[in-house]
Protein backbone atom coordinates (compact mmCIF):
# COMPACT_ATOMS: atom_id res chain seq x y z
CA UNK A 1 0.00 0.00 0.00
CA UNK A 2 1.41 3.24 -0.50
CA UNK A 3 0.13 6.85 0.18
CA UNK A 4 0.84 9.34 -2.35
CA UNK A 5 0.20 13.30 -2.01
CA UNK A 6 0.76 16.19 -4.82
CA UNK A 7 1.37 18.96 -3.33
CA UNK A 8 2.67 22.51 -3.86
CA UNK A 9 3.35 25.62 -1.58
CA UNK A 10 2.36 28.19 -4.41
CA UNK A 11 -1.67 27.54 -5.05
CA UNK A 12 -2.39 27.22 -8.75
CA UNK A 13 0.77 25.39 -9.88
CA UNK A 14 -1.34 22.35 -11.45
CA UNK A 15 -1.94 19.55 -8.16
CA UNK A 16 -5.72 18.96 -9.10
CA UNK A 17 -4.49 18.47 -12.76
CA UNK A 18 -1.60 15.83 -11.70
CA UNK A 19 -3.87 14.40 -9.21
CA UNK A 20 -6.63 13.69 -11.63
CA UNK A 21 -4.70 12.61 -14.86
CA UNK A 22 -2.33 10.49 -12.85
CA UNK A 23 -5.39 8.66 -11.13
CA UNK A 24 -7.46 8.29 -14.27
CA UNK A 25 -3.75 6.27 -15.85
CA UNK A 26 -3.80 3.98 -12.77
CA UNK A 27 -7.64 3.16 -13.17
CA UNK A 28 -7.00 2.47 -16.69
CA UNK A 29 -3.97 -0.19 -15.85
CA UNK A 30 -6.86 -1.88 -13.10
CA UNK A 31 -5.02 -0.55 -10.13
CA UNK A 32 -6.61 -0.59 -7.14
CA UNK A 33 -6.32 3.14 -6.35
CA UNK A 34 -8.58 6.08 -5.06
CA UNK A 35 -8.42 9.98 -4.93
CA UNK A 36 -9.04 11.68 -2.26
CA UNK A 37 -9.50 15.53 -2.58
CA UNK A 38 -8.16 17.49 0.87
CA UNK A 39 -8.16 20.92 -0.32
CA UNK A 40 -11.02 20.93 1.39
CA UNK A 41 -11.45 24.94 1.35
CA UNK A 42 -11.80 24.85 -2.17
CA UNK A 43 -12.82 20.72 -3.61
CA UNK A 44 -12.63 20.36 -7.37
CA UNK A 45 -11.35 17.13 -8.13
CA UNK A 46 -14.55 15.31 -8.07
CA UNK A 47 -15.20 17.36 -11.68
CA UNK A 48 -13.52 15.51 -14.01
CA UNK A 49 -15.34 12.51 -13.24
CA UNK A 50 -18.60 10.29 -13.55
CA UNK A 51 -19.28 10.00 -10.38
CA UNK A 52 -22.25 8.64 -7.62
CA UNK A 53 -22.24 9.20 -4.03
CA UNK A 54 -21.88 6.42 -2.10
CA UNK A 55 -21.86 7.59 1.28
CA UNK A 56 -21.70 11.33 3.04
CA UNK A 57 -20.66 11.81 6.45
CA UNK A 58 -20.63 15.38 8.45
CA UNK A 59 -17.92 16.58 10.23
CA UNK A 60 -18.87 18.03 13.65
CA UNK A 61 -16.64 19.39 16.66
CA UNK A 62 -17.46 19.89 20.15
CA UNK A 63 -17.74 23.39 21.29
CA UNK A 64 -18.75 24.77 25.03
CA UNK A 65 -22.26 25.72 26.07
CA UNK A 66 -22.29 27.81 29.48
CA UNK A 67 -24.85 27.22 31.82
CA UNK A 68 -25.23 30.83 33.16
CA UNK A 69 -27.54 29.38 35.98
CA UNK A 70 -24.57 27.29 37.47
CA UNK A 71 -21.45 29.95 36.37
CA UNK A 72 -20.40 31.86 38.86
CA UNK A 73 -18.36 33.64 36.72
CA UNK A 74 -14.74 32.58 37.93
CA UNK A 75 -13.54 32.98 34.59
CA UNK A 76 -11.30 29.82 35.20
CA UNK A 77 -12.42 28.28 31.66
CA UNK A 78 -11.11 31.32 30.49
CA UNK A 79 -7.80 30.98 31.69
CA UNK A 80 -8.00 28.04 30.58
CA UNK A 81 -8.55 28.50 27.04
CA UNK A 82 -5.39 28.74 24.60
CA UNK A 83 -7.45 30.12 21.66
CA UNK A 84 -9.05 33.00 23.39
CA UNK A 85 -12.56 31.31 22.58
CA UNK A 86 -14.18 32.38 25.91
CA UNK A 87 -15.07 35.49 27.96
CA UNK A 88 -15.89 35.94 31.12
CA UNK A 89 -17.00 39.18 32.54
CA UNK A 90 -17.80 38.83 36.29
CA UNK A 91 -18.76 42.26 36.96
CA UNK A 92 -21.79 42.28 34.03
CA UNK A 93 -22.57 38.05 34.57
CA UNK A 94 -21.30 38.01 31.22
CA UNK A 95 -20.22 34.39 29.89
CA UNK A 96 -19.81 33.91 26.15
CA UNK A 97 -18.21 31.48 23.72
CA UNK A 98 -16.92 32.38 20.13
CA UNK A 99 -17.49 29.32 18.67
CA UNK A 100 -15.33 29.73 15.25
CA UNK A 101 -12.57 30.86 18.13
CA UNK A 102 -13.23 26.77 19.37
CA UNK A 103 -10.61 23.61 18.83
CA UNK A 104 -12.20 21.45 20.65
CA UNK A 105 -9.71 20.45 23.24
CA UNK A 106 -11.86 20.06 25.99
CA UNK A 107 -9.62 22.22 28.48
CA UNK A 108 -12.61 24.85 29.84
CA UNK A 109 -15.08 21.28 30.19
CA UNK A 110 -12.28 19.93 32.52
CA UNK A 111 -11.58 23.33 34.40
CA UNK A 112 -14.96 24.14 35.18
CA UNK A 113 -15.76 23.16 38.90
CA UNK A 114 -19.31 23.93 38.99
CA UNK A 115 -20.60 21.53 36.40
CA UNK A 116 -21.49 24.89 34.46
CA UNK A 117 -20.06 23.84 31.25
CA UNK A 118 -21.56 21.42 28.01
CA UNK A 119 -20.47 20.37 24.57
CA UNK A 120 -22.98 20.42 21.85
CA UNK A 121 -21.56 19.42 17.91
CA UNK A 122 -21.41 21.98 15.40
CA UNK A 123 -20.82 21.19 11.88
CA UNK A 124 -17.39 21.81 10.21
CA UNK A 125 -18.31 20.34 7.02
CA UNK A 126 -18.80 16.74 5.51
CA UNK A 127 -16.52 13.86 3.32
CA UNK A 128 -18.57 12.24 0.30
CA UNK A 129 -17.33 9.08 -0.57
CA UNK A 130 -18.23 8.56 -4.79
CA UNK A 131 -17.67 5.86 -7.03
CA UNK A 132 -15.88 6.20 -9.99
CA UNK A 133 -16.57 3.56 -13.15
CA UNK A 134 -18.31 1.37 -10.09
CA UNK A 135 -14.95 -0.01 -9.15
CA UNK A 136 -13.17 3.08 -7.64
CA UNK A 137 -13.88 5.72 -4.71
CA UNK A 138 -12.70 9.21 -5.17
CA UNK A 139 -13.24 11.00 -1.61
CA UNK A 140 -13.78 14.77 -1.49
CA UNK A 141 -13.52 17.18 2.05
CA UNK A 142 -15.46 19.98 1.85
CA UNK A 143 -15.21 22.73 4.32
CA UNK A 144 -18.56 24.31 5.45
CA UNK A 145 -18.45 28.51 4.32
CA UNK A 146 -17.30 30.50 7.22
CA UNK A 147 -15.76 27.68 9.19
CA UNK A 148 -11.54 29.09 9.95
CA UNK A 149 -10.16 25.38 10.06
CA UNK A 150 -10.59 22.69 7.19
CA UNK A 151 -8.02 20.25 9.44
CA UNK A 152 -10.88 17.99 11.18
CA UNK A 153 -12.21 17.62 7.41
CA UNK A 154 -9.32 16.87 5.44
CA UNK A 155 -8.25 14.25 8.41
CA UNK A 156 -11.48 12.13 8.05
CA UNK A 157 -11.48 12.78 4.31
CA UNK A 158 -7.87 11.17 4.23
CA UNK A 159 -9.05 8.38 6.47
CA UNK A 160 -12.37 7.44 4.74
CA UNK A 161 -11.46 5.18 2.18
CA UNK A 162 -8.71 2.80 1.91
CA UNK A 163 -6.96 1.26 -1.61
CA UNK A 164 -3.53 -0.23 -2.86
CA UNK A 165 -2.37 3.05 -4.08
CA UNK A 166 -3.88 6.48 -2.62
CA UNK A 167 -3.79 9.52 -4.12
CA UNK A 168 -4.17 12.67 -1.95
CA UNK A 169 -4.74 16.01 -3.79
CA UNK A 170 -2.77 18.17 -1.51
CA UNK A 171 -4.39 22.06 -0.32
CA UNK A 172 -1.78 25.07 -1.21
CA UNK A 173 0.67 26.14 1.73
CA UNK A 174 2.96 25.21 4.08
CA UNK A 175 0.81 25.64 7.44
CA UNK A 176 -1.42 22.99 9.47
CA UNK A 177 -3.33 21.94 6.21
CA UNK A 178 -0.62 20.64 4.17
CA UNK A 179 1.60 19.53 6.95
CA UNK A 180 -1.16 17.17 7.90
CA UNK A 181 -1.92 15.62 4.21
CA UNK A 182 1.65 15.29 3.92
CA UNK A 183 2.18 13.82 7.62
CA UNK A 184 -0.42 11.14 5.98
CA UNK A 185 1.84 10.04 3.31
CA UNK A 186 4.47 8.03 2.40
CA UNK A 187 5.27 10.01 -0.72
CA UNK A 188 5.21 13.16 -1.92
CA UNK A 189 4.96 14.56 -5.41
CA UNK A 190 5.65 18.65 -5.50
CA UNK A 191 4.39 20.64 -8.36
CA UNK A 192 5.66 23.37 -9.27
CA UNK A 193 5.92 25.66 -12.41
CA UNK A 194 9.20 26.98 -13.64
CA UNK A 195 8.62 30.95 -12.33
CA UNK A 196 10.63 32.82 -9.80
CA UNK A 197 7.15 32.50 -7.30
CA UNK A 198 6.68 28.64 -7.96
CA UNK A 199 10.62 28.57 -7.17
CA UNK A 200 10.34 30.15 -3.93
CA UNK A 201 7.09 28.04 -2.34
CA UNK A 202 9.18 25.55 -4.13
CA UNK A 203 12.22 25.50 -1.93
CA UNK A 204 9.50 25.86 0.90
CA UNK A 205 7.63 22.96 0.45
CA UNK A 206 11.44 20.87 -0.01
CA UNK A 207 12.64 22.41 3.62
CA UNK A 208 9.50 21.42 5.57
CA UNK A 209 9.49 17.78 3.86
CA UNK A 210 13.28 17.01 4.26
CA UNK A 211 12.66 17.91 8.10
CA UNK A 212 9.88 15.09 8.01
CA UNK A 213 12.10 13.26 6.45
CA UNK A 214 9.68 12.16 3.83
CA UNK A 215 10.60 11.07 0.10
CA UNK A 216 9.44 13.32 -2.30
CA UNK A 217 10.36 14.19 -6.29
CA UNK A 218 8.89 17.38 -8.43
CA UNK A 219 6.77 17.79 -11.73
CA UNK A 220 7.91 20.73 -13.46
CA UNK A 221 4.69 21.72 -14.85
CA UNK A 222 3.94 24.48 -17.70
CA UNK A 223 7.50 24.31 -18.69
CA UNK A 224 8.76 26.94 -21.56
CA UNK A 225 7.00 29.56 -19.10
CA UNK A 226 9.23 31.42 -17.09
CA UNK A 227 13.03 30.52 -16.44
CA UNK A 228 15.27 27.47 -15.69
CA UNK A 229 16.04 28.45 -12.20
CA UNK A 230 14.06 25.84 -11.07
CA UNK A 231 16.23 23.45 -13.29
CA UNK A 232 19.39 24.48 -11.68
CA UNK A 233 17.92 24.48 -8.19
CA UNK A 234 16.71 20.50 -8.70
CA UNK A 235 20.54 19.59 -9.68
CA UNK A 236 22.36 21.51 -7.03
CA UNK A 237 19.91 20.47 -4.75
CA UNK A 238 19.91 16.52 -6.16
CA UNK A 239 16.32 16.29 -6.76
CA UNK A 240 14.24 13.88 -8.74
CA UNK A 241 12.51 15.73 -11.49
CA UNK A 242 9.82 13.16 -12.36
CA UNK A 243 8.03 14.71 -15.04
CA UNK A 244 8.00 17.85 -17.12
CA UNK A 245 4.75 18.87 -18.40
CA UNK A 246 5.16 21.85 -21.04
CA UNK A 247 2.74 24.55 -21.26
CA UNK A 248 0.23 24.56 -24.00
CA UNK A 249 -3.00 27.21 -24.42
CA UNK A 250 -4.76 23.47 -25.60
CA UNK A 251 -4.12 21.98 -22.00
CA UNK A 252 -5.27 24.73 -20.21
CA UNK A 253 -8.47 25.06 -22.54
CA UNK A 254 -9.50 21.28 -21.67
CA UNK A 255 -8.31 21.59 -17.54
CA UNK A 256 -10.82 24.77 -18.00
CA UNK A 257 -13.41 22.67 -18.89
CA UNK A 258 -13.44 19.59 -16.96
CA UNK A 259 -11.25 17.47 -19.18
CA UNK A 260 -8.79 14.91 -18.72
CA UNK A 261 -6.01 16.29 -20.68
CA UNK A 262 -4.43 13.05 -20.95
CA UNK A 263 -7.91 11.18 -22.63
CA UNK A 264 -7.22 13.91 -25.44
CA UNK A 265 -3.45 14.31 -25.97
CA UNK A 266 -0.98 11.83 -26.40
CA UNK A 267 1.94 12.86 -25.35
CA UNK A 268 0.45 13.55 -21.71
CA UNK A 269 -1.43 10.45 -21.74
CA UNK A 270 2.40 8.57 -22.23
CA UNK A 271 4.03 10.97 -19.88
CA UNK A 272 0.90 10.02 -17.18
CA UNK A 273 0.93 6.36 -17.41
CA UNK A 274 5.22 6.54 -16.94
CA UNK A 275 4.53 8.29 -13.98
CA UNK A 276 1.50 5.19 -13.08
CA UNK A 277 3.79 2.72 -14.03
CA UNK A 278 6.64 4.11 -11.82
CA UNK A 279 3.97 4.05 -9.12
CA UNK A 280 2.98 0.76 -9.70
CA UNK A 281 6.59 -0.66 -9.49
CA UNK A 282 6.73 0.96 -6.05
CA UNK A 283 3.76 -0.74 -4.54
CA UNK A 284 5.17 -3.70 -5.51
CA UNK A 285 8.50 -3.36 -3.14
CA UNK B 1 -8.37 52.83 1.29
CA UNK B 2 -7.42 49.38 2.34
CA UNK B 3 -8.09 46.56 -0.42
CA UNK B 4 -7.76 43.10 -0.48
CA UNK B 5 -6.82 41.14 -3.58
CA UNK B 6 -7.96 37.67 -2.83
CA UNK B 7 -9.53 34.42 -4.87
CA UNK B 8 -10.92 31.29 -3.70
CA UNK B 9 -8.02 29.28 -6.03
CA UNK B 10 -4.48 29.49 -6.20
CA UNK B 11 -2.67 30.65 -9.05
CA UNK B 12 -5.44 33.28 -10.27
CA UNK B 13 -2.54 36.45 -10.37
CA UNK B 14 -3.31 38.04 -6.98
CA UNK B 15 0.59 38.96 -6.51
CA UNK B 16 0.96 39.98 -10.16
CA UNK B 17 -2.46 42.09 -9.94
CA UNK B 18 -1.57 43.41 -6.44
CA UNK B 19 2.56 44.21 -7.59
CA UNK B 20 0.89 46.32 -10.60
CA UNK B 21 -1.48 48.58 -8.77
CA UNK B 22 1.67 48.65 -5.94
CA UNK B 23 3.84 50.47 -8.42
CA UNK B 24 1.15 52.69 -10.47
CA UNK B 25 1.41 54.08 -7.07
CA UNK B 26 3.68 56.58 -6.03
CA UNK B 27 3.41 56.07 -2.07
CA UNK B 28 1.47 53.01 -1.22
CA UNK B 29 1.78 50.36 2.02
CA UNK B 30 1.50 47.29 0.58
CA UNK B 31 0.86 44.13 3.06
CA UNK B 32 1.45 40.40 1.71
CA UNK B 33 -0.98 38.32 3.84
CA UNK B 34 -0.18 34.82 2.20
CA UNK B 35 2.03 34.20 4.91
CA UNK B 36 2.45 30.25 4.05
CA UNK B 37 3.69 31.30 0.87
CA UNK B 38 4.75 35.22 0.54
CA UNK B 39 5.89 35.99 -2.91
CA UNK B 40 5.80 39.93 -3.20
CA UNK B 41 9.46 40.69 -2.00
CA UNK B 42 10.42 38.81 -4.68
CA UNK B 43 9.27 41.39 -7.06
CA UNK B 44 9.31 44.67 -4.22
CA UNK B 45 12.81 43.33 -2.98
CA UNK B 46 12.39 45.53 0.23
CA UNK B 47 15.29 47.20 2.58
CA UNK B 48 13.75 45.32 5.74
CA UNK B 49 13.92 47.78 8.46
CA UNK B 50 12.47 46.37 11.35
CA UNK B 51 11.44 42.34 12.05
CA UNK B 52 9.20 40.90 15.01
CA UNK B 53 9.17 37.49 16.50
CA UNK B 54 5.61 35.73 16.31
CA UNK B 55 4.65 33.03 18.49
CA UNK B 56 3.19 30.95 16.87
CA UNK B 57 0.97 29.26 19.90
CA UNK B 58 2.84 26.51 21.93
CA UNK B 59 4.00 22.92 21.60
CA UNK B 60 3.80 20.17 24.77
CA UNK B 61 7.42 19.01 25.84
CA UNK B 62 7.27 16.02 28.11
CA UNK B 63 10.56 15.72 30.40
CA UNK B 64 11.14 12.18 30.58
CA UNK B 65 12.95 12.15 33.95
CA UNK B 66 9.70 13.40 35.53
CA UNK B 67 7.26 11.49 33.66
CA UNK B 68 5.34 8.63 35.43
CA UNK B 69 3.85 6.78 32.57
CA UNK B 70 0.22 7.63 34.33
CA UNK B 71 -1.34 8.49 30.69
CA UNK B 72 -3.42 11.16 32.09
CA UNK B 73 -2.42 13.11 29.48
CA UNK B 74 -2.83 10.65 26.53
CA UNK B 75 -6.68 10.35 27.93
CA UNK B 76 -7.48 13.93 28.03
CA UNK B 77 -5.44 14.68 24.54
CA UNK B 78 -8.31 15.44 21.85
CA UNK B 79 -6.09 15.62 19.33
CA UNK B 80 -4.23 12.09 19.45
CA UNK B 81 -1.08 13.79 19.69
CA UNK B 82 0.64 11.43 23.00
CA UNK B 83 1.27 8.40 23.11
CA UNK B 84 3.01 5.64 25.25
CA UNK B 85 5.51 2.86 24.15
CA UNK B 86 6.64 0.73 27.07
CA UNK B 87 5.59 3.18 29.77
CA UNK B 88 7.21 6.32 27.79
CA UNK B 89 4.58 9.23 26.79
CA UNK B 90 5.18 10.98 23.61
CA UNK B 91 3.89 14.14 21.98
CA UNK B 92 3.68 13.85 18.11
CA UNK B 93 4.63 17.54 17.45
CA UNK B 94 2.42 17.98 14.27
CA UNK B 95 -0.64 16.75 15.87
CA UNK B 96 -0.20 18.53 18.89
CA UNK B 97 -2.39 21.94 19.24
CA UNK B 98 -1.22 23.72 22.06
CA UNK B 99 -3.96 23.68 24.08
CA UNK B 100 -1.92 22.85 27.26
CA UNK B 101 -4.64 20.85 28.58
CA UNK B 102 -2.07 17.89 29.03
CA UNK B 103 0.56 20.20 30.96
CA UNK B 104 -2.56 21.55 33.59
CA UNK B 105 -3.35 18.30 34.22
CA UNK B 106 0.08 16.22 34.83
CA UNK B 107 0.52 15.13 38.16
CA UNK B 108 4.02 15.33 38.19
CA UNK B 109 4.46 18.87 36.46
CA UNK B 110 6.26 16.66 33.77
CA UNK B 111 5.18 19.09 30.74
CA UNK B 112 6.16 21.62 29.67
CA UNK B 113 4.54 24.57 26.95
CA UNK B 114 7.35 25.57 24.81
CA UNK B 115 6.34 28.24 22.16
CA UNK B 116 7.10 28.05 18.40
CA UNK B 117 9.40 31.32 17.54
CA UNK B 118 10.73 30.69 14.79
CA UNK B 119 8.26 32.62 12.47
CA UNK B 120 9.03 36.25 12.04
CA UNK B 121 7.43 39.50 10.45
CA UNK B 122 9.28 41.49 8.06
CA UNK B 123 8.61 45.30 7.49
CA UNK B 124 10.77 48.03 5.28
CA UNK B 125 10.50 50.31 2.31
CA UNK B 126 10.56 49.45 -1.48
CA UNK B 127 10.57 51.81 -4.50
CA UNK B 128 6.61 52.74 -4.03
CA UNK B 129 6.51 53.17 -0.05
CA UNK B 130 6.48 50.64 2.59
CA UNK B 131 5.63 46.94 3.09
CA UNK B 132 4.66 44.41 5.64
CA UNK B 133 5.23 41.08 4.80
CA UNK B 134 5.00 37.50 7.41
CA UNK B 135 7.13 34.51 7.30
CA UNK B 136 5.27 31.60 8.79
CA UNK B 137 7.32 28.74 10.03
CA UNK B 138 6.67 26.16 8.16
CA UNK B 139 3.71 23.62 9.58
CA UNK B 140 2.83 26.33 12.34
CA UNK B 141 -0.73 27.15 13.02
CA UNK B 142 -2.08 30.60 13.53
CA UNK B 143 -1.67 31.75 10.38
CA UNK B 144 -4.99 34.08 10.74
CA UNK B 145 -3.16 36.05 13.34
CA UNK B 146 0.08 36.61 11.85
CA UNK B 147 -2.11 37.84 8.97
CA UNK B 148 -3.89 40.16 11.60
CA UNK B 149 -0.46 41.48 13.01
CA UNK B 150 0.60 41.77 9.44
CA UNK B 151 -2.84 44.25 8.86
CA UNK B 152 -2.07 45.62 11.94
CA UNK B 153 1.34 46.64 11.31
CA UNK B 154 0.36 47.92 8.05
CA UNK B 155 -2.29 49.90 9.30
CA UNK B 156 0.19 51.95 12.00
CA UNK B 157 2.56 52.58 8.83
CA UNK B 158 -0.11 54.02 6.85
CA UNK B 159 -1.16 56.22 9.70
CA UNK B 160 2.96 57.07 10.28
CA UNK B 161 3.57 57.93 7.15
CA UNK B 162 0.57 59.39 6.21
CA UNK B 163 -0.20 56.97 3.48
CA UNK B 164 -3.98 56.49 2.49
CA UNK B 165 -3.88 53.41 0.43
CA UNK B 166 -2.71 49.79 1.88
CA UNK B 167 -2.98 46.86 -0.69
CA UNK B 168 -3.58 43.41 1.03
CA UNK B 169 -2.33 40.55 -1.08
CA UNK B 170 -3.99 37.89 0.28
CA UNK B 171 -3.48 34.16 0.65
CA UNK B 172 -6.37 31.48 -1.32
CA UNK B 173 -8.50 29.35 -0.12
CA UNK B 174 -11.75 30.84 2.23
CA UNK B 175 -10.13 29.21 5.50
CA UNK B 176 -8.59 31.34 8.67
CA UNK B 177 -6.28 33.34 6.92
CA UNK B 178 -8.27 34.60 4.14
CA UNK B 179 -11.13 35.67 6.62
CA UNK B 180 -8.57 36.91 8.82
CA UNK B 181 -6.76 39.06 5.59
CA UNK B 182 -10.49 40.51 4.46
CA UNK B 183 -12.70 41.75 7.99
CA UNK B 184 -12.77 45.23 7.90
CA UNK B 185 -11.39 46.26 4.39
CA UNK B 186 -12.65 48.97 1.92
CA UNK B 187 -12.67 46.86 -0.88
CA UNK B 188 -12.43 43.64 -2.40
CA UNK B 189 -11.03 42.91 -5.49
CA UNK B 190 -11.43 38.89 -6.48
CA UNK B 191 -9.45 37.62 -9.15
CA UNK B 192 -10.98 34.34 -10.77
CA UNK B 193 -9.85 32.77 -13.83
CA UNK B 194 -11.96 30.99 -17.04
CA UNK B 195 -12.24 27.02 -15.57
CA UNK B 196 -14.82 25.37 -13.66
CA UNK B 197 -12.24 24.83 -10.98
CA UNK B 198 -12.12 28.86 -10.43
CA UNK B 199 -15.92 28.86 -11.18
CA UNK B 200 -16.47 26.75 -8.15
CA UNK B 201 -14.06 28.39 -5.38
CA UNK B 202 -15.57 31.58 -7.09
CA UNK B 203 -19.04 30.49 -5.89
CA UNK B 204 -17.78 29.51 -2.05
CA UNK B 205 -15.83 32.81 -2.12
CA UNK B 206 -18.68 35.19 -2.60
CA UNK B 207 -20.85 32.74 -0.14
CA UNK B 208 -18.31 34.03 2.25
CA UNK B 209 -18.71 37.51 1.31
CA UNK B 210 -22.33 37.62 1.20
CA UNK B 211 -22.43 39.42 4.54
CA UNK B 212 -19.69 41.71 3.90
CA UNK B 213 -20.44 45.35 3.79
CA UNK B 214 -16.93 46.15 1.89
CA UNK B 215 -17.00 47.46 -1.47
CA UNK B 216 -16.71 44.05 -3.79
CA UNK B 217 -15.32 43.63 -7.63
CA UNK B 218 -14.89 41.24 -9.75
CA UNK B 219 -11.52 40.35 -12.73
CA UNK B 220 -11.50 37.28 -14.74
CA UNK B 221 -7.81 36.37 -15.23
CA UNK B 222 -6.72 34.77 -18.50
CA UNK B 223 -10.16 34.94 -20.25
CA UNK B 224 -9.62 33.99 -23.60
CA UNK B 225 -8.51 30.84 -22.25
CA UNK B 226 -12.33 29.82 -22.45
CA UNK B 227 -14.57 32.33 -23.53
CA UNK B 228 -17.51 29.90 -22.71
CA UNK B 229 -16.22 29.56 -18.90
CA UNK B 230 -15.97 33.24 -19.02
CA UNK B 231 -19.24 33.95 -20.17
CA UNK B 232 -20.47 31.54 -16.95
CA UNK B 233 -18.37 33.11 -14.24
CA UNK B 234 -19.71 36.49 -15.49
CA UNK B 235 -23.29 34.83 -14.85
CA UNK B 236 -22.43 33.59 -11.40
CA UNK B 237 -21.19 37.43 -10.48
CA UNK B 238 -24.59 38.77 -11.75
CA UNK B 239 -26.41 36.12 -8.95
CA UNK B 240 -24.27 37.54 -6.71
CA UNK B 241 -24.69 41.67 -7.66
CA UNK B 242 -20.99 41.61 -7.89
CA UNK B 243 -19.70 43.63 -10.96
CA UNK B 244 -17.36 42.28 -13.27
CA UNK B 245 -14.93 45.24 -13.77
CA UNK B 246 -12.40 43.92 -16.15
CA UNK B 247 -11.06 41.12 -18.28
CA UNK B 248 -7.14 40.47 -18.59
CA UNK B 249 -6.45 38.36 -21.28
CA UNK B 250 -3.30 35.71 -21.41
CA UNK B 251 -0.08 36.70 -21.90
CA UNK B 252 3.35 35.54 -21.35
CA UNK B 253 4.62 39.06 -20.66
CA UNK B 254 2.92 38.37 -17.17
CA UNK B 255 5.82 35.74 -16.57
CA UNK B 256 8.43 37.51 -18.16
CA UNK B 257 7.67 40.84 -15.84
CA UNK B 258 8.45 38.23 -12.88
CA UNK B 259 10.82 36.81 -14.33
CA UNK B 260 12.58 40.19 -14.55
CA UNK B 261 11.56 40.57 -10.87
CA UNK B 262 9.44 43.48 -12.15
CA UNK B 263 5.53 44.26 -11.87
CA UNK B 264 3.53 44.57 -14.96
CA UNK B 265 3.12 48.36 -14.92
CA UNK B 266 7.25 48.50 -15.08
CA UNK B 267 8.20 45.70 -17.38
CA UNK B 268 5.88 46.64 -20.35
CA UNK B 269 3.55 49.31 -19.19
CA UNK B 270 1.80 49.34 -23.39
CA UNK B 271 1.29 45.89 -22.87
CA UNK B 272 -2.72 44.82 -23.38
CA UNK B 273 -2.35 43.80 -19.68
CA UNK B 274 -0.70 47.13 -18.17
CA UNK B 275 -3.47 49.12 -20.05
CA UNK B 276 -6.73 47.01 -18.76
CA UNK B 277 -4.87 47.17 -15.51
CA UNK B 278 -4.84 50.78 -15.20
CA UNK B 279 -8.34 50.41 -16.14
CA UNK B 280 -9.25 48.38 -13.36
CA UNK B 281 -7.41 50.57 -10.91
CA UNK B 282 -9.16 53.62 -11.89
CA UNK B 283 -12.93 52.26 -11.81
CA UNK B 284 -11.76 50.89 -8.15
CA UNK B 285 -10.95 54.49 -7.35
CA UNK B 286 -14.04 55.93 -8.51
CA UNK B 287 -16.62 53.41 -7.53
CA UNK B 288 -19.16 54.92 -4.84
Amino acid sequence: MVKIAIASGKGGTGKTFVSTNLYQSLLKRGANVSLTDCDAEEPNAAAFFNISERSRIKVTQKVPVIDVDKCVYCGRCQDWCAYNAIIILKERNIAKVMEEMCHDCGACFVACNYGAITEKDVDLGDVTTYDVQGLSSLVEGRLKVGVYTPVPVLKKAISATSAEIEIFDSPPGTSCPFIHTVNASDYIILVTEPTPFGLNDLKLSVEILRQMEKRFSVIVNRAGLGCNEVYEYLENEKIDLLAEIPFDRNYAEIYSKGGLVSEENEGISLQFDAMANKILQWNLQ
Amino acid sequence: MELAVISGKGGTGKSSITSAFATMNRQVVLADCDVDAANLHIIMNPDIEETQVYIAGEKAVIDQDKCTGCRLCEEYCRFDAISSINGICIVDEISCDGCKLCARLCPSKAIEMVPNDKSRMHSGSFRNGKMVYGRLEPGEENSGKLVAMVRSKAREISEREGLETILIDAPPGIGCALISSISGVSDLLIVTEPSISAKSDLNRTLQLLENYSSKKYVVINKYDLSPDLTTEVEELCKIYDVSVIGKIPFDRVVVDAMVNRKSIIEFNPDSVVSIELEKIWKTIKSYK
